[in-house]
């Protein structure tokens, strides 16, 4: 069986807002195995980009273990996490915004590998930057470039070539292309998974985007309102999902056909808001099984069958209903 | 995943035995499927196509960034216009002695009030004394107090403001409210206070004014800190393990200079009026000390008859403040790679 490069146990992030404790990432347990990608899908507001900033400490967790390889990184300190930034780097949604305007191309991609004082010589460098241009399919002209001068794709593949530089082992990829025209997210996409291929990398892949996740994932993980509510296999997710909030979110993918039978399931209401959550299901507003239990206690994320964790009381009993 | 993998490896295979163009953006062969139905086909990769073209020998001659900085620099006309005045001013400064047709303190007593001619270019004053000398030797106090009360409130202001903006919470409250007590006093009183507690003199007007700047760099500087430390490239920085001072210097600093540069020119001027007016209530410069500012406030009391005793000192401190305006107006935008021409 496959090794666990990162597991989340129990992990929680919450934030004092005025209003009271936003439970942005609720009790989340996910692992990662080595060479894998994780896809993280979830409305927007639900918790994935913080879930994956937490896991890189990024933001720090209110609660919860990470073991990454092994060791529970929250317990270590500031210089041993310096280290542990070798390993995990994150690529961000926005190509614009994270990218600094007043450094050049070489400068940004260099910035890892000065920081962490990985060569002596500058030429050493230099010839890392352009290894890592060639690497992301960056022209090397571009070196002197500034971001502002370059196109969305061009501004992406520099994010990679950046979080790439320190040879990490696992890379968040939260949301990496939904700022991108589709033909470059395309591209874009299959530029990281021949990256994958090639340096054996591990992949959060977070998206909202059902069709991108289903491209690239392995493992789909559906998160709801700051908790995962199902986990398995990108497979059997697609065919039979098990949590209504999992069927609801498939049958929202538009079918180009004209004669399509596809039943869509409306969700009625709205998402409840995730400050000061109510105890019981977070989905019990909107679902059409609900029952009396729902209210009252919360599903655990229970293993039903191997490989596949659904967070419902009534996961067995929905499955025939399902195709 | 694994079969994807593969699939995909054997279309880049084909790919690279095709010619390749440049630009393979939208490359028309190329085109992506959106139906569901085909959404599991791997979509072609043109990555290899830009990577065979990055062999080509690239222009890899990295010119040093400040030169590149002089040269943006160099094609702002008024910008270099405002180096002009601003180059002229130091100049004279320098070589005063040399320059000036009399010395600061030649008094004459027969030739008071002079109209300008051609013996005293800017006429003479009230005790004889020629301005244009004057405004020669002034030029070494005021821009001395200028550039240094602005540095003073420049450094300790940024940083102050930088840290509050940057570590936010009790941190920048505590600050922030210790700026808040400095702004609630009048600056020219908190100015007048400080060299009465500290003496007069050049040293301690300095200080003085650049004290009671502090507070409006502060506030800059805070609010542009906070405004750029949320974006996504600060937090890119943190996550290849930067540390808080690298993160400041190198990716806060250079992106809110721009309203530092403005705030700053400007307040060259008003330090050397705020020197004026410590002077001008026997705080600041003792006569017979050639200063702009002084000059002005002493022949305030002659301006309905004397004209030239007050327009030249200010005519002076105007083209100064001309000048650095000029100058770092340019400089902001020589600095901005994004408005690279």
């Amino acid at each position: 069986m496959a090794e666990k490069l990162l597991e989340a146990k129990n992990l929680k992030k919450y934030f004092h807002t005025k209003k009271g404790l936003l439970h942005a990432v609720d009790d989340v347990n996910l692992y990662i195995n080595k060479g894998e990608t994780l896809g993280l899908v979830g409305e927007s507001g639900c918790g994935k980009s913080t879930t994956g900033r937490v896991l890189l400490r990024l933001l720090e967790a209110t609660a919860g273990e990470i073991w990454f390889e092994g060791e529970n990184i929250l317990t270590y300190n500031k210089d041993q996490m310096r280290k542990m930034r070798q390993e995990m780097q994150i690529v961000f949604q926005d190509p614009f915004a994270s990218l600094n305007p007043r450094m050049s191309i070489s400068e940004i991609i260099s910035e890892p590998l000065v920081v962490n004082k990985v060569y002596r010589a500058k030429t050493d460098m230099q010839q890392r930057v352009e290894e890592l241009m060639d690497t992301v399919g960056l022209a090397r002209r571009l070196i002197n470039t500034y971001p502002h001068e370059l196109d969305g794709g061009r501004r992406q593949r520099i994010g990679i070539a950046r979080a790439l530089a320190l040879k990490p082992k696992f890379i968040v990829q939260d949301e990496p292309v939904s700022a991108l025209d589709v033909s470059i997210q395309a591209q874009i996409l299959n530029l990281m998974m021949d990256l994958q291929a090639e340096f054996g990398l591990t992949y959060l892949f977070i998206s909202h985007d059902l069709s991108v996740v289903k491209h690239v994932s392995n493992r789909i993980a559906v998160m709801y309102l700051g908790k995962i509510v199902e986990l398995s296999e990108y497979n059997s997710i697609f065919k039979d999902p098990l949590h209504p909030y999992t069927q609801a979110l498939l049958s929202a993918i538009p079918v180009p056909s004209l004669h399509s039978s596809k039943e869509k399931i409306i969700l009625e209401g709205d998402i409840p808001s995730p400050i000061n959550p109510p105890d019981g299901c977070r989905f019990y507003g909107r679902c059409q099984h609900r029952q009396e239990i729902c209210k009252a206690t919360t599903p655990e994320l229970r293993e039903l069958e191997p490989e596949r964790y659904v967070a419902c009381h009534f996961a067995k009993e929905l499955k025939p209903a399902s195709v | 995943m694994q079969e994807k993998h593969e699939e995909k490896l054997v279309l880049d295979q084909e790919l690279r035995d095709d010619p390749v163009k440049e630009d393979q953006h939208r490359h028309p062969e190329h085109q992506i499927h959106h139906d569901s139905q085909t959404i599991d086909a791997p979509i072609e990769s043109t990555v290899n196509a830009t990577v065979s073209s990055a062999m080509k020998p690239a222009n890899q001659k990295k010119r040093s960034q400040w030169l590149e900085v002089w040269r943006r620099l160099k094609q702002n006309k008024a910008a270099m216009v405002g180096l002009f005045i601003i180059t002229i001013l130091i100049l004279s400064a320098i070589f005063a002695p040399w320059i000036a047709p009399y010395h600061y303190d030649d008094q004459d007593l027969l030739r008071t009030f002079q109209s300008p001619s051609r013996e005293h270019l800017l006429g003479t004053d009230n005790f004889g004394r020629d301005i244009l000398s004057r405004i020669i030797y002034g030029s070494r106090i005021s821009l001395m107090v200028g550039f240094i009360a602005v540095s003073i409130s420049l450094i300790v202001g940024g940083f102050l403001g930088a840290v509050a903006g940057y570590y936010g919470g009790r941190l920048d409250n505590i600050i922030m409210r210790g700026i808040d007590i400095l702004m609630a006093i009048p600056s020219i009183l908190l100015a007048i206070s400080i060299v009465a507690s500290l003496g007069p003199g050049l040293r301690n007007v300095m200080i003085a004014v650049g004290i009671a700047t502090i507070p409006t760099y502060a506030r800059i500087v805070r609010a542009s800190v906070i405004t750029i430390k949320d974006q996504e490239f600060i937090e890119a920085a943190r996550a290849v393990g930067a540390n808080d001072m690298r993160i400041i210097s190198k990716h806060i600093m250079p992106n809110s200079l721009a309203p530092l540069i403005v705030q700053g020119t400007l307040g060259v001027a008003n330090a050397i009026l705020s020197a004026a007016g410590l002077s001008f209530i026997g705080l600041g410069f003792q006569p017979p000390t050639p200063e702009w500012g002084a000059m002005l406030s002493q022949g305030r009391q002659y301006i309905r008859d004397y004209w030239h005793m007050t327009t030249f000192p200010g005519l002076a401190i105007m083209t100064t403040i001309f000048g650095l305006n000029l100058l770092g107006d340019g400089l902001r935008d020589a600095l901005d790679p994004r408005l690279k021409n």
